[in-house]
């Protein structure tokens, strides 16, 4: 154990690219925790969706043991946070861990949306923040200019900010002693009751459920019964350690320190991110405040392409859920989709990484629904209901008004990009709340319905930014507006797949929209097809595919049996990814491209 | 045994071309020198072969392919026509084609491949004006062309020529005045085909990268395909295939070989052959390469790279695919019915694409455009 003068926790608060997990690698190899040669890029980031899209989905956290100027060895406990918007609660967690924060800024980029909704939790953690300037050795770096800026826009003194290159190593040194130096050290009470903060869980296959903590008070030893305030589960420490970074075993962890333990737990459903744990006997009964269970706010459907696939897609989302508490799933039916799941995320970053898992690490291809957000549906009766499937839309004359959720959008963009970053915005029904300079850059923040930007907002402000813009978000409430549910109907037959809740002021434009791109995306077939949208009854727009009228091989002699043969078996193996409505086969893209809308 | 001879022909593929053209998706080879007199053994080796296991067939007919087999030495082409009739029985009626290429070269030698026996051309026009020859990369100009046509109509009884339309930027008005110019000139048989964008053809990559600009669009090429029958109709040239049209009597009888389910033996390069021998069924294909099935005649006898015999599935599923194409459609013991999805055979009915009665089943003017799409759903 570690005395609380000697320990200093922190994390690392910075944009995607800014150096973050270079910067982690580089303390943690200056301090000697991890030899040269085992040294490997992102040592933090354990998922290969992680490293490749460059992005933390689980926090992680690494000791780090260091030798100051004023001769002592203090104990660095770094947690490095997931940096996504989607993760905003268990980002809070950690910074609630931890006493101080550098905010890592890239000199030649300067703040970005990220950095500020993070840096805004650092804030509300009361952390101390160390401003760190990272890439000053590339040409385009410009110091003063953004130091400027850290202190316009976030408000915090930049002039002590430290100067550094995560990639060459310079600086590095500064930014070790600004730890001890400038951040504070915990508190705690080692004689109080145990109390200790669940930071983060996750799946193991050998060791099952390990869980990331912090020890708020007391002691917490090898061999403890525990036991969990929320969920009110009891185990014993089987093991108990902290990461440099690799498991280390550890005998005790006491007041201000951070580690880990494993306790049989099977399921990480059973560890509630911001949970306080303490003993079994003689435990605390006051919780650490702020837990918060997770809630998630996209829902979309999930089913196979292959329908025969489906036992394999529940055995998928089954084990991907053991280690992901946040994403919940129960089983749905869709006319069109036949057998596949309904399932809630924190986000869209959230549903894109467990699709893609689904994908890649199960090999199984997906038609991904329309996402929603969740409605609230006030009834004529007083009752409320939760709607997160369109499909479940109850009779609109039993309905008083719906209400949805509202976010407070921020964004960061070029001067030049502004003017197609506010009609993006106003086209999405938002309404502009503030926007203010900083040097060459806006900073706009939007009033808008979550479920304007859950399609395709960010691809949409990415494409008219090229790219320039940074884009962040947190939920602020719901409020009530003129919503109705859109059916689209392909010859006739409703498509429950493509059903969508939208404002009524933009049904039309939305359903024409949608009704042009299935046009393009359906083929031809031999009669024609009107493609509708309706809301109830009412047709509110309308296209016609024209029949197929020309579907010949113009030659076809003796060679070419063995080759029309083959070519009308491709042609049934194609077939399999359309799906029958009625008579009409629609291609699982289409599902997917239908609802990116252009506008 | 009293089991059905069916008609049966002989497939000669000469693979050689002296250019490739762009759109030509057909196993053809440009070599820089081709001795004839050393292939032609290899085409007569095979031709006993395949003889040997079909001894009751009888020939009706012979066809010339490629490639251009309009390059061959008329003597070689005389020697294995000779060889064929010593090997088979045959018809005496027997019909022998020759795909001819319009250059003056080949026309001046139309009177000696008449004299070897052949006495059928089918031309490669292709196109009617020089801009649109250029456009397809073919070698030979429109005059050269027309020289082609009427020499071969002086010298044979029965001649055809090819032509290819829906093509880059060529608009409906233009090939109304290009097939009326075409019909004036045909003596009984014309082929008529929609340029079709083939993969592992130039025209193939170009389209891929989309440097195949002015293709007309579906519905231009269905009404080009509408116009097509309209004017062939009236000219006398009905179609009785869907890109064949002919005088009555004039049908190309090796081609109907084919389209109606009868044998024919494929030698040469590449070539498919179809083989009912004790009472099944085989399918024959032949090394694609000609080098490789040049090798494989000289060391093994045997030019065949595969061959199997046909499920009656697959003879069920041939017949449809090939007999559809045909005016008068199949005959109805020849409908593989257990294979047919009833429910959508009577909706094609309903729907006025397919016509039955007592004598088969065949497509209806409306269903002759999309007879893929029809193929589809009966095998749904």
């Amino acid at each position: 154990m570690t005395e609380l003068d000697h320990i200093r926790n922190f994390s690392i608060v910075a944009h995607i690219d800014h150096g973050k997990s270079t910067l982690a690698d580089r303390l943690i190899q200056m301090t000697g925790t991890v030899a040269d040669r085992e040294m490997k890029e992102q040592l933090l980031d354990s998922m290969d969706i992680e490293r490749e899209r460059g992005i933390t989905i689980k926090a992680n956290t690494v000791r780090i043991e260091y030798p100051a100027k004023d001769g002592e060895t203090y104990v660095l406990n770094l947690i490095d946070t997931p940096g996504h918007v989607d993760f905003g609660y268990e980002v809070s967690r950690s910074m609630q861990a931890v006493e101080g924060s550098l905010l890592v800024v890239d000199a030649t980029q300067g703040v970005e949306a990220q950095t500020l909704a993070n840096v805004y939790q650092a804030i509300e953690a009361d952390h101390e923040i160390v401003p760190v300037l990272n890439k000053i050795d590339l040409p385009a770096a410009d110091m003063e200019r953004v130091a400027e800026q850290i202190e316009d826009v976030i408000g915090i003194d930049a002039t002590d900010a430290i100067q550094i290159s995560a990639k060459t190593g310079v600086g590095i040194p500064d930014v070790l002693e600004a730890i001890v130096t400038r951040l504070p050290a915990p508190g705690g009470d080692r004689d109080a009751p145990l109390k200790v903060m669940l930071v983060d869980s996750y799946y193991d296959a050998y060791l099952g459920v390990v869980v990331l903590i912090r020890v708020v008070d007391g002691v917490i030893k090898k061999g403890d019964r525990i036991k969990m305030l929320k969920t009110g589960g009891t185990y014993s420490i089987d093991r108990l350690g902290v990461f440099r970074p690799e498991m280390t075993d550890i005998a005790e962890l006491g007041p201000g320190e951070i580690g880990f333990f494993t306790a049989s737990i099977k399921q990480v459903r059973d560890t509630r991110v911001g949970d306080t744990i303490t003993h079994e006997k003689k435990g605390t009964t006051e919780a650490l405040p702020g837990f918060k269970p997770s809630q998630p706010v996209v829902f979309c459907g999930l089913f196979p392409v292959d329908n025969a696939e489906f036992e394999d897609l529940r055995d998928a989302i089954e084990k991907l859920a053991l280690n992901d508490a946040s994403f919940s799933y129960e089983m749905e039916t869709s006319a069109a989709l036949g057998f596949g799941f309904r399932c809630g995320f924190l986000g869209l970053l959230h549903l894109e990484v467990i699709r893609d898992r689904i994908e890649r690490e199960y090999n199984i291809e997906l038609i991904t629904t329309a996402p929603s957000v969740i409605y609230h549906v006030y009834m004529r009766d007083g009752t409320m209901i939760e709607l997160h499937n369109p499909a479940d839309m109850p009779d609109p004359s039993l309905i008083d008004h719906i209400e949805e959720p509202r976010i407070k959008a921020t964004i960061l963009v070029p001067d030049e990009y502004l003017g197609d970053v506010l009609k993006l915005c106003q086209d999405r029904r938002g309404i502009q709340e503030d926007l203010t300079y900083a040097g060459s850059r806006a900073m706009v923040v939007y009033d808008l319905p979550l479920n304007e930007v859950v399609f395709d907002f960010y691809d949409r402000l990415k494409s008219v930014t090229k790219g320039y813009a940074s884009f962040d978000y947190q939920l602020t409430g719901y409020r009530e507006d003129n919503l109705v549910k859109m059916q689209i109907l392909v010859n006739d037959e409703p498509v429950d797949a493509l059903s969508m809740m939208v404002h009524r002021d933009r049904a039309e434009a939305r359903g024409r929209a949608m009704c042009e791109k299935l046009k393009d995306l359906i083929p031809r077939h031999m009669f024609k097809i009107p493609i509708q949208a309706a809301i109830g009854g009412r047709i509110i727009a309308r296209e016609t595919l024209a029949a197929l009228r020309k579907d010949v091989t113009a030659k076809c002699y003796g060679g070419d049996a063995t080759r029309k043969r083959k070519l009308l078996d491709k042609q049934k193996a194609g077939k399999k990814k359309m799906r029958q409505f009625g008579k009409v086969d629609i291609p699982q893209e289409a599902f997917i491209s239908a609802l990116k809308m252009d506008g | 045994m009293a089991t059905e001879t069916p008609a049966f022909g002989l497939y000669v593929h000469w693979p050689f071309c002296a250019a490739k053209c762009p759109y030509c998706d057909f196993n053809s080879h440009v070599w820089a020198k081709v001795d004839q007199d050393q292939w032609l053994p290899l085409y007569l080796t095979e031709i006993k072969r395949e003889s040997e296991r079909t001894p009751d067939h009888v020939l009706k007919t012979i066809f010339f392919g490629g490639g251009t087999p309009s390059l061959m030495q008329p003597d070689v082409v005389q020697k294995i026509i000779e060889a064929a009739r010593g090997a088979w029985r045959t018809s005496n009626d027997l019909e022998i084609t020759l795909e001819a290429n319009p250059t003056s070269v080949e026309a001046a030698k139309f009177r000696s491949l008449k004299d070897a026996g052949v006495n059928r051309v089918s031309i490669g026009v292709q196109a009617t004006n020089n801009e649109a020859l250029k456009l397809l990369g073919r070698l030979h100009t429109i005059e050269e062309a027309w020289a082609a046509v009427d020499a071969a109509q002086l010298v044979f009884d029965r001649s055809s020529f090819d032509l290819i339309y829906a093509r880059q930027y060529q608009t409906l008005t233009d090939w109304r005045e290009e097939l009326s110019l075409a019909l004036s000139r045909a003596a009984g048989h014309l082929s008529l085909y929609q340029l079709t964008i083939e993969d592992g053809t130039a025209f193939g990559d170009r389209y891929r990268r989309g440097r195949l600009p002015g293709l007309p669009d579906e519905d231009t090429s269905a009404d080009m395909f509408l116009l097509t029958q309209e004017l062939c109709d009236a000219a006398g040239l009905p179609a009785y295939e869907v890109s064949n049209h002919a005088t009555p009597g004039n049908e190309a009888r090796h081609n109907l070989i084919y389209w109606q389910g009868g044998d024919y033996a494929g030698i040469g390069p590449g070539a498919h052959g179809r083989l009912t021998i004790n009472g099944k069924r085989i399918a024959t294909e032949a090394y694609l390469d000609p080098a490789g099935w040049r090798n494989a005649v000289l060391t093994h006898g045997n030019g065949e790279s595969a061959s199997r015999t046909l499920s009656s599935e697959d003879v069920g599923v041939e017949a449809l695919l090939m007999g559809l194409r045909v005016r008068d459609g199949l005959p109805d013991r020849r409908v593989p019915w257990d294979q047919i999805n009833e429910n959508e055979h009577n909706d094609l009915i309903l729907n006025g694409f397919l016509e039955r009665d007592a004598t088969g089943l065949r497509l209806s003017d409306q269903g002759r455009p999309v007879v893929n799409a029809v193929i589809n759903r009966l095998l749904s």
